[in-house]
């Protein structure tokens, strides 16, 4: 069982410090900032290495944080083995959201990406099947971003009251 | 349901005007649509299971639009769904009847002012005979908007432009009214408020 502090160590020791930022001056639990183009190789290598075992991506959100204008993306992690937990962020411009997918590394990831997709704009590359999932594929804006102004029309519908 | 009930002493012949027949035999077996969309499906299905018993109305479910004569929007129509909806719709043979059931279905309920994606009252892609309002409302509320819908067909004429919805006034030869038919208040003031952007053939409902 490693705290988020250690796996923090651990992370910079194989990667790099530049590439993360440990965040724990918060009233929550702490969390990891992953530089976008390192997302993918750490979160194999926390699946993959023995001792650190995260083999479940408990939840996957997109964030968009109004203040500076820019997106995220959290992922929650678990190891059912070695009994901890991680939670990682990835801070991105919300004109340019791009993010590499860790479909290949979890696959429950495949639909969160996408739910994050359809909800903020957030473009996953390498994900096999980015579609909008839950609302209808001509659907105009991305719903849960905070200047989000809906449409007045749906195909012919209304759709204000 | 009342014909039946009654015993026939003389012979087996019964009068009847050919009108009257039809929709006797149209409002005894209402076969609805089997589709739910929310929360409100579940007291439908209440309704047809065995506490309720839809059956003793000849209210059945049928799986295809096809074999369906009314439809029971029962939940919260997405405006995704609504254009299935109206699919749906389009392809049950007439004549049909929708049956909107619920708030969602009836004016978009809590949804109404910050639900980006919820069609604000399924009235807009369809024509409905039927508002049962509630939240989700209970199978004898269900029941209730049935027995309207039988009163709305008992009314239907086979004259042409006769609407069931709205009142009719058959005046003798000499202007004198004889009997006003089709007289259903609360329906007729709620059709008034609603616009229909999608026409229907058979139903041009009013409004654009």
């Amino acid at each position: 069982m490693k705290s988020t502090q250690e796996l923090y160590k651990i992370l910079s020791e194989q990667f790099g410090e530049e590439a993360f930022e440990l965040v724990e001056d918060v009233k929550v639990a702490p969390w990891i900032i992953v530089a976008p183009e390192k997302l993918q190789q750490t979160a194999g290598f926390l699946r993959d290495e023995p001792g650190l075992r995260f083999d479940s991506l408990m939840c996957l959100s997109g964030v968009h944080y109004d203040n500076d204008n820019l997106l995220g993306v959290t992922y929650h992690l678990c190891s059912t083995t070695e009994k901890h937990k991680l939670t990682l962020k990835v801070i991105l411009p919300s004109e340019h959201a791009h993010v590499p997918s860790i479909e290949q590394v979890w696959k429950t990831a495949n639909w969160h990406e996408r739910e994050a997709f359809d909800m903020f704009g957030i473009h996953f590359d390498e994900h096999p099947d980015l579609r909008r999932i839950l609302c209808p594929d001509d659907w105009e804006g991305y719903p849960l971003r905070k200047d989000y102004q809906v449409q007045e029309f749906y195909r012919g519908m209304k759709v204000e009251y | 349901m009342g014909l039946l009930d009654k015993k026939f002493h003389d012979s087996n012949i019964i009068v009847v005007t050919l009108e009257n027949a039809l929709n006797w035999a149209r409002k005894s077996s209402l076969w609805y649509m089997q589709f739910g969309l929310a929360c409100c499906a579940i007291e439908m299905m209440a309704t047809a299971a065995s506490r309720y018993d839809f059956d003793r109305f000849g209210i059945i479910p049928r799986s295809s639009p096809r074999q369906a004569d009314v439809m029971i929007v029962a939940g919260t129509v997405t405006l995704k769904m609504a254009t299935r909806i109206q699919r749906l719709y389009r392809q049950m043979s007439e004549p049909r009847y929708v049956i909107s059931m619920g708030s969602c279905s009836n004016c978009g309920g809590p949804y109404w002012e910050h639900g980006y994606h919820v069609l604000k009252g399924v009235d807009r892609v369809v024509p409905v005979d039927v508002y049962v309002p509630g939240c989700p409302p209970r199978p004898e509320a269900l029941l209730e908007g049935f027995l309207h819908l039988q009163k709305k067909i008992m009314n239907e004429s086979l004259v042409e432009g006769i609407d069931p919805a709205k009142p009719v006034v058959i005046e003798d030869q000499s202007g004198e009214k004889l009997s006003i038919k089709n007289v259903d208040e609360t329906d007729e003031h709620k059709k008034a408020q609603i616009e229909f952007p999608q026409q229907d053939a058979h139903r041009k409902p009013s409004g654009s």
